[in-house]
C-alpha cells in the first residue's frame, strides 16, 4: 500500500535560486503596460441593480474575491454572505428565485462546478430558476493547482439543459453581459475575470449578445474560434502571424451554450482555411469538442485544431510559465500555428 | 510502552518554545522568498504545529510514509507554508529547500498538495475535505489494527463546510477513538472576520453535540496545548476528540499581529527582514 504512495513522489527537490516566480493566487492575466479596468463585474452589477430591485448579491466568503464586495458596499442591505458553503449559496440562490428574487452568486469556478454541482443541477437548473452564477478564476487563471483551477467548468455546466453558459473576454465584454445575463430568464453561468481585468474589445466596435459569435477579424489561412481571455490571445497571435505573412480571422464564440453553429459553420466552411479552436479549458468537452462534433453532425469539412489544456491535473506555478507549459501564452499558440499549416 | 512503534527517535531534547520559534522563523524566511505567503497563518498556527511534530506524533523523519506512522493530515492547503516549516524542523524536508518555495517546479507550492510533498498527507485546498478523508483514514487504521492515529488540523472557516459536519457526524457513528481533530480558530476567513461570516460559535457544544470529546485552549500557549493533546489522547471512550484551538493571527511578531487582520496580510519587501530581527530578540532557550 504505502508503494503506491511513494511512486507519487517522484519529484524532486527544485534547485533553489533559480527563477524564482510567483505562484500568487490573483496574479494578473494582464499584460504589462495593458489598458485595464477595475472590478468591471462589481461597477456593472451595482449599475444595474439601481434599476432592477429583484437583483441580490450572495458569496461563499469570496466576495473580495469575485469583486461582488463593490456590490455589498454599494447595496448592503441587498447581499447576503453565506459562509464558505458552496452548496448552501447555490441552493439559497434557487430559494430566493423561488420567491421571485434575481440572485448573483459568487464563488471560484471550481468551487461551484465540483462542490455545488448537484445543487445547481436540481435545485437551479432542472426548474429553470433565475439564478446568475458567476466565477471567478476559470480555467487556468491561478497557479496554485488543481483544488483552485477550474480547467474542466466548461464541460460540467455544458453537460448541463437550461443552463446558459458566458466566457468573456475582457471588461468590455463583462460590462455588457451582466445586464444581458439579467435580461435573460433563466439560469446562467458567467466565467469572471476580476481585479484588474484587460480591456481587448473597444477597439472592434464590440457588441455583446448571448448566443452570438462575433467575427472579430478577418483572415485567410486560419479561423480562430476563441473563447473567454483565448480571444484576447488569438488577436495578439494573429497579429503575430500577419507579420510572417499568415492571415487570420478570429470568431470570438463567448457563448458556450447555447452555441452559435450558424456562423460557426458558415465561417468553419469557408474553404482554404484551417480552424483552431482555443480555448482557456481541458480538451475533454469544452468549446473545441463542441465545435468539432457539430460539424462532424452537420457535415461540415474542414482542417482542425485544438488549443486547449492536457487532459491533466496542471502544476503549481507561476501563471505565465503555465501558460507557455500549456500552449496557451501567445507565443506559444503562434509557435502552434505555425506548426500546423 | 509497549507501542511497537516506540523505536522513533525522540526529538523532545529541545524546548518546545523553541520548535516554535524555528517554525516562524523558517516561515517568514519562505514568505521572503515570494514576498507574499499566508504568513498570519503560519505564525499563528505555529505553537500547534510544535506541540504535534514535538510532542504528540510518532514518525520517522528519513522514512515519512513508515507504515507505523501516525499521520498528520492538514485540510487548509494554504496553511502549507506552515507545515512546509514544521517538516523542514522535523526533518522530513532539507532547509535549502526552502528557498524554493512557490517557485515553478518546486515541492513547496504556495497551496499543500500530496503529490509534491514528502510528508503532505493529503492536497489541501478545497476546503472542508480534511475531515472526510480524515475519517477513511482512520476506520482504515483501525481495519489494519494499526495503533497510529490520525491528527487532522482544520480552519475555522472550514466549520462553514457541510462536510465537516457530515464528517463529524460518521466519526461519532464509527467511534473512531483514532481521530484527533485540531480546528484553528483565528477569527479569520476570506471576506472578514469568522464569526461574522457564519454562526460558528459555540464550537465546543456543537462538537459534545455530535458526540466528540472537545476541549477549548489558548492555541499560542505550549503548555495548555500539551495538557490538552495528553487529555485527548489519553480519553477512555470510544469516539474522536477535537482540540479547539485560539490562535492569534501574526503571533510572535508584534509589529504583524497590530497589523489589521486580514486573510492575506501583505508584507513590505523591508519588513520580512525587520520581522526576523524582531523574533531574534525573543529566541528561546
Ligand atoms: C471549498 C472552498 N471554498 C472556498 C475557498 C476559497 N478560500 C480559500 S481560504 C478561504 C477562507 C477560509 O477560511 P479560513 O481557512 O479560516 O481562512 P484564514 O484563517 O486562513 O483567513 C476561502 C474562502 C476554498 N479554498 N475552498
Ligand atoms: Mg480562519
Amino acid at each position: 500500500m504505502s508503494a503506491i504512495r511513494h511512486l507519487r513522489h517522484a519529484r524532486k527537490p527544485a534547485a533553489a535560486g533559480k527563477g524564482l516566480k510567483t505562484s500568487a493566487m490573483i496574479a494578473s492575466i494582464a499584460a504589462e503596460g495593458q489598458k485595464t479596468r477595475s472590478a468591471p463585474f462589481g461597477h456593472a452589477l451595482v449599475e444595474l441593480a439601481k434599476t432592477r430591485p429583484e437583483i441580490v448579491g450572495l458569496t461563499a466568503d469570496l466576495s473580495k474575491y469575485t469583486d461582488l464586495h463593490i456590490f455589498a458596499h454599494a447595496h448592503p442591505d441587498r447581499f447576503y454572505q453565506m459562509g464558505m458553503a458552496e452548496q448552501v449559496l447555490m441552493g439559497a440562490s434557487a430559494g430566493l428565485a423561488l420567491e421571485g428574487f434575481m440572485p448573483f452568486a459568487t464563488t471560484y469556478a471550481v468551487f461551484a462546478a465540483r462542490r455545488a454541482y448537484d445543487f445547481i443541477c436540481l435545485a437551479i437548473a432542472e426548474e429553470n430558476l433565475n439564478v446568475k452564477i458567476c466565477c471567478a478564476l476559470p480555467g487556468l487563471t491561478t497557479g496554485y493547482g488543481p483544488s483552485h483551477q477550474a480547467t474542466d467548468d466548461l464541460a460540467i455546466f455544458r453537460a448541463m439543459p437550461n443552463l446558459v453558459v458566458i466566457d468573456p473576454c475582457d471588461a468590455n465584454e463583462i460590462e455588457q453581459a451582466v445586464p444581458a445575463i439579467a435580461a435573460h430568464d433563466g439560469p446562467v453561468y458567467m466565467r469572471l475575470l476580476r481585479g484588474n481585468v484587460p480591456i481587448v474589445l473597444d477597439g472592434y466596435d464590440y457588441k455583446f449578445e448571448i448566443g452570438k459569435a462575433k467575427l472579430l477579424r478577418d483572415g485567410a489561412d486560419v479561423l480562430f474560434v476563441s473563447t473567454g481571455l483565448m480571444t484576447m490571445r488569438v488577436l495578439e497571435a494573429a497579429e503575430a502571424l500577419a507579420a510572417d505573412r499568415v492571415s487570420a480571422a478570429v470568431l470570438h464564440v463567448s457563448t458556450i451554450k447555447p452555441l452559435d453553429v450558424e456562423t460557426i459553420r458558415r465561417e468553419c466552411a469557408r474553404a482554404g482555411r484551417l480552424v483552431v479552436v482555443a480555448e482557456n479549458h481541458t480538451i475533454c468537452g469544452g468549446l473545441g469538442e463542441a465545435v468539432a462534433a457539430d460539424l462532424t453532425r452537420s457535415g461540415v469539412r474542414t482542417a482542425f485544431r485544438q488549443i486547449a489544456l492536457p487532459d491533466q491535473f496542471l502544476d503549481a506555478g507561476a501563471l505565465p510559465t503555465l501558460h507557455d507549459r500549456y500552449g496557451i501564452s501567445t507565443s506559444a499558440i503562434v509557435a502552434s500555428v505555425k506548426g500546423w499549416l | 510502552m509497549t507501542d511497537p512503534r516506540s523505536d522513533t527517535p525522540k526529538l523532545a531534547n529541545m524546548s518546545l518554545a523553541r520548535r516554535a520559534f524555528n517554525i516562524r522563523r523558517l516561515a517568514i524566511r519562505m514568505g521572503q522568498v515570494q514576498g507574499q505567503g499566508y504568513l498570519g497563518q503560519a505564525l499563528g498556527i505555529a505553537d500547534v504545529l510544535a506541540v504535534s511534530y514535538f510532542h504528540a506524533l510518532t514518525y520517522r523523519p528519513e522514512d515519512p510514509y513508515w507504515e507505523g506512522r501516525d499521520r498528520f493530515l492538514m485540510s487548509n492547503g494554504h496553511y502549507a507554508i506552515a507545515l512546509y516549516s514544521a517538516l523542514i524542523e522535523a526533518g522530513v524536508i532539507g532547509e535549502d529547500e526552502l528557498e524554493t518555495y512557490g517557485s515553478d517546479d518546486s515541492r513547496l507550492p504556495m497551496s499543500g498538495m500530496a503529490s509534491y510533498t514528502p510528508g503532505m498527507e493529503i492536497s489541501g485546498g478545497s476546503l472542508g475535505q480534511g475531515l472526510t478523508i480524515a475519517v477513511g483514514m482512520a476506520l482504515g487504521l483501525k481495519r489494519k489494527k494499526s495503533s497510529a492515529k490520525v491528527y487532522i488540523l482544520f480552519s475555522d472557516g472550514e466549520l462553514d463546510e457541510g462536510a465537516t459536519w457530515e464528517a463529524a457526524m460518521q466519526a461519532t457513528h464509527k467511534k473512531l477513538d483514532n481521530l484527533i481533530a485540531i480546528v484553528d480558530v483565528n477569527n479569520q476567513q476570506a471576506d472578514g472576520p469568522a464569526k461574522e461570516i457564519s454562526a460558528i460559535e459555540p464550537i465546543a457544544p456543537k462538537f459534545e453535540a455530535f458526540g466528540w470529546f472537545a476541549q477549548r485552549v489558548d492555541g499560542n500557549d505550549l503548555d495548555a496545548l500539551v495538557e490538552a493533546y495528553d487529555v485527548a489522547r489519553s480519553d477512555p471512550q470510544p469516539r474522536p476528540r477535537i482540540v479547539i484551538a485560539d490562535t492569534k493571527m501574526c503571533k510572535g511578531v508584534p509589529f504583524l499581529e497590530a497589523r489589521d487582520k486580514s486573510h492575506f496580510i501583505n508584507i513590505a519587501p523591508a519588513e520580512w527582514q525587520q520581522a526576523i530581527d524582531i523574533l531574534d530578540a525573543g529566541r528561546p532557550a
